[in-house]
């Protein structure tokens, strides 16, 4: 759409403007103060440099929890997407299925992250829950507790029960989106299955993957509430992520100059992903136009 | 080659099979290849539904399981292993709905919720229409910056907040919370909407505009209704995201606006867990979605996308 060249336009923008910099732009100032200060209490504050920067860089703990966190979005970003794929493929396009489908399929994505994350503790647990009791009858000794295994496998299925609704919603609206007569000079050219969904599904597709693909790493990216009431980070650190050591370093260890800089660090990967995110889309929005 | 789509259902795959006709005798296909196409037709679609069945059936089963227990009382839970109650009882919604420290979180839930899904819509309407109609100095930024917030992880957020609303004094109250909630719910409300109004033909406004209609009357007589499904959905996706929201909630309260989902937790790390209790409450919070998700079903993935299918 050709859109008017209208500066007053930023009247109608200013709410907005006033309402963000009051939830994200003062409360991010602070966090930029609290990086480059130190203080020994009472409220008296002095210049601190680069040095909480430098110290969060050269901690082994940090960096852990960071090579956990890309760990965790590679997995469920590799199991989501082709699974997403497969299903919303195998979706029904017409007739009584499709709406409950649809509705069936998005209700986990609207169940509180808490709720989430009490659902499989309480669906792992080998005294009262029926997959932790399955397979303790089965012989295997399956304890997300204490084995770190476990626990990863636990979240990464929770996290796949989760959200692998959303790739698939995403991807169905882009096959929809498909006309039949594409199917149809694919038939008589005589074209397999793999060719119709590599030359006719997956290019149609192409767009919205990318904002499941992105949306997804930045969702997982993030990931707080769900393993912190599944497993609580443990056992030992094994499931810590960024969030939840971020968490525990600004609200239980009360350090708030680590904290701060750890929080700038993480924010800037974040923002240079979305950066990444919205050239891209944006990008490939117009070249297709 | 008739591989297709094995996707289709019953009723779809009558018309294909029709068009298959069409496009084999186009084709100049015999009989005998146009049988074999057929037949491979029907062994691939015969299953398609196992897919989405068995799918469906793994999300079901956690949840199923919570209802079930939410059923039972601790003995129950604790004792015995079955797959309904054997004893069905209403204790644990009972509990929920008479002790006040229970239902109130539910309330000031509510209240939040509403507050800032109400906050969040009416601010992005003007910001969203200015988007998607005028070119302004920094427009492409500033949608950029937008969406940072969005992308902002709340554990950043959570002790920046805690200070500002503690020096607003305004810790522990519902407005507090329907504030912090607009770090992610405006920047998603200006995106989706902004993708509706994209879809409003601009010849539309200029027509308003020459009949004599001033903005505000034109906005509101004639735009609303044409981006009303936009406006619901923006609003559900609002009230969704801060519904499950919990790090940010429950970081800014203490006792008079605790949202459920923190006083679950709370639950959660108490001696002597009342499981029956926990399921309940966890069943109660998983319905205001289930019962609006019907009505934006066909949306549902636009919104998840910010408005961007």
């Amino acid at each position: 759409m050709n859109k008017t060249p209208n500066n007053k336009a930023w009247f109608m923008v200013l709410p907005v403007l006033a309402l963000v910099a009051f939830s994200a732009v003062i409360p991010l100032m602070t966090v930029v103060n609290y990086s480059m200060q130190d203080t020994f209490g009472n409220n008296v504050f002095f210049w601190a440099g680069t040095e909480w920067f430098q110290e969060i860089l050269h901690s082994n703990r940090f960096w852990a929890a960071m090579g956990r966190n890309l760990a965790f979005s590679a997995i469920i970003l590799c199991i989501e997407v082709s699974l997403g794929i497969f299903i919303a493929l195998n979706m029904p396009r017409k007739g009584w299925g499709v709406p409950v489908c649809l509705v069936l399929m998005a209700l986990p994505l609207l169940i509180p992250f808490n709720v989430v994350g009490t659902i499989w503790q309480v669906f792992g647990r080998i005294d009262i829950g029926l997959l932790g009791r399955t397979l303790a009858e089965l012989g295997i000794a399956y304890n997300y507790v204490n084995n770190p295994v476990h626990a990863w496998i636990t979240i990464i299925l929770m996290d796949v029960w989760h959200w692998t609704s959303l790739v698939v919603l995403l991807c169905y609206a882009g096959l929809v989106s498909i006309p039949d007569a594409y199917y149809q000079a694919a038939k008589i050219d005589g074209a397999s299955r793999w060719a119709v969904f590599r030359y006719i599904q997956l290019p149609k597709m192409h767009r919205v993957l990318l904002i499941a693909i992105l949306l997804r790493f930045m969702d997982s990216f993030m990931i707080y509430t769900e393993p912190f009431v599944l497993t609580g980070g443990g056992p030992g650190n094994t499931t810590t992520f960024m969030s939840i050591d971020l968490v525990k370093l600004a609200i239980g260890e009360f350090n708030l100059g680590e904290a701060a800089a750890m929080s700038i660090v993480y924010f800037l990967i974040i923002l240079l992903m979305s950066w990444v995110f919205y050239t891209v889309m944006t990008n490939y929005g117009t070249e297709k136009r | 080659m008739a591989a297709g789509k094995n996707s289709a259902t019953a009723a779809a795959d009558g018309i294909t099979m029709q068009r298959t006709d069409a496009a084999a005798a186009a084709a100049g296909k015999t009989e005998a290849e146009l049988g074999q196409t057929m037949l491979r037709r029907g062994t691939q679609s015969r299953f398609w539904w196992l897919v989405p069945t068995i799918y469906i059936l793994f999300l079901m089963l956690p949840i199923y399981w919570l209802i079930n227990m939410s059923f039972k009382t601790n003995t129950e839970i604790l004792s015995t292993f079955s797959l309904w109650p054997q004893n069905p009882t209403l204790r644990n919604y009972g509990v929920i709905f008479t002790d006040p420290s229970w239902y109130s979180g539910y309330i000031n839930s509510i209240i939040y919720v509403v507050m800032n899904t109400v906050i969040s819509v009416s601010v992005a309407l003007p910001a969203a229409y200015a988007f998607s109609r005028y070119r302004f100095l920094g427009d492409k930024h500033l949608f950029f910056w937008l969406l940072t917030n969005r992308m902002a992880p709340p554990a950043v957020f959570a002790l920046p907040f805690f200070q500002l609303y503690s020096a607003f004094g305004l810790i522990d109250t519902h407005i507090a919370v329907a504030l912090a909630h607009c770090l992610f719910n405006v920047p998603l409300a200006v995106w989706i909407l902004e993708g509706f109004m994209s879809g409003v033909p601009k010849e539309i406004d200029e027509t308003a505009y020459i009949d004599g209609y001033s903005f505000p009357r034109f906005f509101v007589k004639i735009f609303m209704p044409l981006i009303a499904s936009g406006v619901g959905v923006a609003a559900f996706f609002c009230f969704m995201f801060s519904w499950v929201e919990l790090l940010l909630a429950r970081t800014l309260t203490t006792t008079a606006a605790k949202p459920i989902a923190a006083t679950m937790t709370r639950t959660v790390s108490a001696s002597g867990l009342d499981w029956g209790v926990l399921a309940a409450a966890g069943v109660l919070t998983i319905i205001p979605g289930a019962l609006v998700i019907w009505f934006v079903r066909n949306y549902i993935a636009k919104g998840f996308a910010l408005g961007r299918v």
